[in-house]
C-alpha cells in the first residue's frame, strides 16, 4: 500500500483526507488557496473545498492565526499556515498568549484543536530574516505540543494526529525536506505523534537529532561506521514532549550521547536535552554530552558562510569520534 | 420600550455597580489580588449591548468583563469567586479577574492582551459564517485597543469576508492614562472604521436605552446579511484603570461632570412617574399619545417600591455572591494540571 511521495505531497495528501472526513477542518493563510501554497502543500485543495474552507488571507499573521484560535473555541479545526516561521514572530500574541493559554485560564472549557502549520530552518540563501529556527522559543511555551517530522511518512502521520487531536499544534515543517522523497503508507498505524524513533541502532554513541537534521545524522552515521564507530540515530519527531523514555534507553545501552541541532546553540532545543538527560543518565554516561548546534549568529546570506553556520555532515563525526575517543583509549 | 426591559436593564446597571464596588472592598480585604479591573461608570453599555443580544450570540470581552459576565447572566457568586480564585469560579480560580469563560453561556472569554479579543471574534464569526448559522459575535475593546495592529487586522478581514460580528468600542477616553487625543491621530474613533468599509456610529454610552437600541439594529442589520457592524460607546469609568491605579491623572471636574450624567440613576429617572411634556407630545404625534402617557404611567406607578426593591435584590444577590465565594474551597494543583490538558482527554504522554 506503501508509494513514493515528496515531503509536501505527503502533508497534501494528509490534508486532502482529513478535509474531507470532517467538515470541521479548513485550512488558512497567505496564498494557500488560489495561488496553492508557497510549498503546494495545499495544491489542489481550494477548487475541491472552495474559499470558505481553503481561506486566502491577507498578510496578517497575527489576525489570522487569532482567527483559527476563535474557530477552534467554537469546535472547528483549523489548520493555520504561516508562510515562514520567521513570520510567526507576528503571531506570537496569538500562539503565546492565546491558543497556549486559553485551556487552562477558562478552567479547561474549551476545545483548541488549533494547528499552526510553519516552514522553517536555513533553506538556501535566504538570509537572516528568512532563515531562522526557533523550535526554542515555543519550546517553553506551556501548553503548546511541537511535531518535527522529518520523512514523508511522519509528515503524513503527523499532520493527521495534528489536525485530529484537540489540542493546539505548532507543526514545524523543513523548507529543504519540501522535495524530499520517502515511502508513504497511508493506512498504516502510526505511533503516538510524540514518539521518538530510533532510525539507526548502534553500541558506541546516541545521537538525538531532529527535522532535517535526523537525515543529515543518519548520513553522519554511515560515515561513522567506516571507522568503526556504532551511532545510534534517533529521531525525535516531537519536541514538546519529548519521548525521554526512548532516549534514556539507548543511553543507558550506549553511555554517550550528542544532539546535532541545527538551531543556534545558545539555550536552544539541545540545552534542554543535555540537561534533562544528563539529569536522569548521569551515573551511566562515560563521557560529558556534546552538542552540535548553528552558530549563535544571524544567518548570514553568503552562501559559504550560511553553510558553516548550521551543523553540516563532518561536524557530526568530528564530535562523535571526539566523544568515543576516551572510550577506545580505555579499550587499548 | 417594553417594562419588563427597562427593569432589566436597571437591575442589571445596579447589579454590576454593587458588585464592583464590593470587589473594591473585597480586594481592599485582600480577599481579592492582582490586577482588579472596575466597570463603575460603563455600566449603561454592559447592560444595553448584552441585553439587546440573543442568547446564542456569543460574546468576547476584554480585562474588564465582570460586568458584561454578570449581564450575561453568569450568577455573580461565580463571577465573586473567581475574582477570589475559588474552585466554584467561572475559571475554576484559574483565569481571574481578566480571564472570565463560561462555555454554557458563550461568553468565550476575557482578554487581557489589548485588541486580542478582536481576531479571536473574527475567528468565531467566520466559523458562523462558514456553517450559515444564523449567530452573531460581540465582541468588546476599550478606545486603547484601536491602535493594535490586531485591531486592525480584524476588521480588514471582517470588513474583507462580511462577517457577523458586532465591534462594541467602549470609549471610557483613557487608554490606561493617556486620553484619547493623546493616543489616536483621529480622536473620533468610530471614524477610522470606515477604512474597512465596516458601518460605524457613536452613541452616548451613558445612556442606556440608546445603547439597547443601537445594538439591537446593529444586530438585526447583521442578521440581514448587512455583515459587520461597529459601534462606539463613549462612556466614562468613574475609578481609575484598575485598583493599582492611584487616577491621579484625571481631572477631578472631568469625573464629576460624567457623574452627573450616571447612566443608573438616568435609569432610575427614566422610571420615575411624570407626565411627558408637551414637546414629547407633540414629537410623539398624536397618534402614540395614549400609549406613551400609559407608559410613563405604567412604570411610573411601579417606580418608588419597584426601584428600591431591585436595589435590595441586588444588594442580596451580592452578599450572597461573597458569601459563596468564601465558602468555595481553593483549587487543588492537579485541578490546574487537568485545565491545561482538558484537550489531551487522559492520554498520558511522557
Amino acid at each position: 500500500m506503501a508509494q513514493e511521495m515528496l515531503y509536501w505531497q505527503a502533508l497534501n495528501r494528509a490534508m486532502d483526507i482529513e478535509m474531507e472526513e470532517d467538515d470541521s477542518v479548513f485550512t488558512l493563510g497567505e496564498d494557500v488557496g488560489l495561488y496553492g501554497g508557497s510549498y503546494r502543500v495545499t495544491d489542489g485543495l481550494y477548487a475541491k473545498y472552495g474559499e470558505w474552507r481553503v481561506r486566502d488571507t491577507p498578510i496578517s499573521e497575527g489576525g489570522f492565526t487569532g482567527l483559527g484560535i476563535g474557530a477552534a473555541l467554537v469546535g472547528m479545526r483549523p489548520v493555520v499556515e504561516i508562510m515562514t516561521i520567521n513570520f510567526a514572530m507576528l503571531a506570537l500574541d496569538s500562539i503565546v498568549n492565546g491558543a497556549a493559554k486559553i485551556s487552562l485560564m477558562s478552567g479547561g472549557q474549551f476545545p483548541m484543536a488549533l494547528v499552526v502549520r510553519v516552514p522553517g530552518g536555513v533553506a538556501h540563501q535566504l538570509a537572516a530574516q528568512h532563515a531562522q529556527r526557533l523550535e526554542q522559543m515555543f519550546m517553553n511555551v506551556p501548553g503548546l505540543r511541537i511535531a518535527v517530522p522529518s520523512t514523508p511518512q511522519d509528515a503524513y502521520w503527523q499532520l493527521r494526529q495534528a489536525i485530529a487531536s484537540d489540542e493546539p499544534i505548532i507543526l514545524l515543517e523543513h523548507e529543504l525536506l519540501y522535495f524530499t522523497k520517502g515511502m508513504v503508507d497511508i493506512v498504516a498505524e502510526p505511533p503516538p505523534m510524540h514518539r521518538a524513533v530510533v532510525r539507526r541502532t548502534g553500541k558506541d554513541l546516541t545521537i538525538l537529532s531532529y527535522s532535517r537534521m535526523a537525515p543529515l545524522a543518519q548520513e553522519a552515521a554511515v560515515e561513522l561506521a567506516k571507522e568503526g564507530i556504532e551511532a545510534e540515530v534517533i529521531d525525535l519527531r516531537s519536541l514538546k514532549p519529548i519521548d525521554w523514555d526512548t532516549c534514556a534507553a539507548s543511553i543507558n545501552k550506549t553511555h554517550r550521547f550528542m544532539v546535532v541541532e541545527e538551531d543556534c546553540r545558545f539555550a536552544g532545543a539541545g540545552a534542554e536535552m543535555v540537561a534533562t538527560l544528563t539529569e536522569r543518565c548521569f551515573f551511566s554516561l562515560d563521557a560529558p554530552p556534546q552538542r552540535v548546534a548553528g552558530l549563535d549568529i544571524p544567518t548570514p546570506y553568503n552562501g559559504a558562510l550560511e553553510a558553516v553556520s548550521i551543523p553540516r555532515i563532518p561536524d557530526v563525526v568530528d564530535a562523535a569520534r571526539a566523544l568515543c575517543k576516551p572510550a577506545q583509549k580505555a579499550a587499548e | 420600550m417594553e417594562r419588563e426591559t427597562l427593569h432589566h436593564l436597571l437591575h442589571d446597571m445596579l447589579l454590576a455597580r454593587v458588585f464592583e464596588e464590593r470587589a473594591a472592598e473585597e480586594y481592599s480585604k485582600r480577599n481579592i489580588a492582582g490586577f482588579l479591573h472596575l466597570y463603575p461608570g460603563e455600566e449603561a453599555v454592559a447592560a444595553g449591548v448584552i441585553n439587546a443580544a440573543s442568547p446564542s450570540d456569543y460574546i468576547v470581552s476584554t480585562y474588564r468583563e465582570h460586568a458584561h459576565a454578570l449581564v450575561r447572566g453568569v450568577p455573580a457568586g461565580k463571577v465573586m469567586a473567581e475574582l477570589f480564585g475559588r474552585a466554584g469560579g467561572m475559571s475554576g480560580g484559574m483565569g481571574g479577574s481578566m480571564h472570565m469563560f463560561d462555555r454554557e453561556r458563550r461568553f468565550m472569554g476575557g482578554y487581557a492582551i489589548v485588541g486580542e479579543s478582536c481576531p479571536i471574534g473574527v475567528g468565531i464569526a467566520y466559523t458562523i459564517a462558514l456553517r450559515n448559522l444564523p449567530e452573531t459575535v460581540i465582541c468588546f475593546l476599550g478606545d486603547g485597543a484601536m491602535n493594535q495592529g490586531a485591531f486592525h487586522e480584524a476588521l480588514n478581514m471582517a470588513g474583507l469576508w462580511h462577517l457577523p460580528i458586532l465591534f462594541i468600542c467602549e470609549n471610557n477616553h483613557y487608554a490606561i492614562g493617556t486620553e484619547v487625543h493623546r493616543h489616536s491621530a483621529v480622536p473620533e474613533l468610530y471614524k477610522r472604521v470606515a477604512a474597512y468599509s465596516i458601518p460605524a456610529e457613536k452613541i452616548d454610552g451613558m445612556d442606556v436605552l440608546k445603547v439597547y437600541d443601537a445594538t439591537r439594529h446593529a444586530l438585526a442589520r447583521i442578521r440581514r446579511g448587512g455583515g459587520p457592524q461597529f459601534i462606539e460607546c463613549e462612556t466614562y469609568r468613574y475609578r481609575g484603570h484598575s485598583m493599582a491605579d492611584p487616577d491621579s491623572h484625571r481631572p477631578v471636574i472631568e469625573l464629576k461632570a460624567y457623574q452627573a450624567h450616571d447612566p443608573v440613576s438616568a435609569a432610575i429617572r427614566n422610571l420615575e412617574f411624570r407626565y411627558p411634556s408637551p414637546e414629547e407630545l407633540a414629537a410623539a404625534g398624536p397618534d402614540n399619545i395614549t400609549r406613551l402617557a400609559q407608559h410613563m404611567v405604567d412604570a411610573g406607578h411601579a417606580h418608588a417600591a419597584e426601584v428600591e426593591a431591585i436595589k435590595a435584590d441586588v444588594q442580596k444577590t451580592v452578599e450572597e455572591a461573597v458569601q459563596f465565594a468564601l465558602d468555595s474551597p481553593p483549587p487543588t494543583m492537579d485541578a490546574a494540571w487537568q485545565a491545561l490538558h482538558c484537550n489531551r482527554h487522559q492520554e498520558v504522554l511522557i
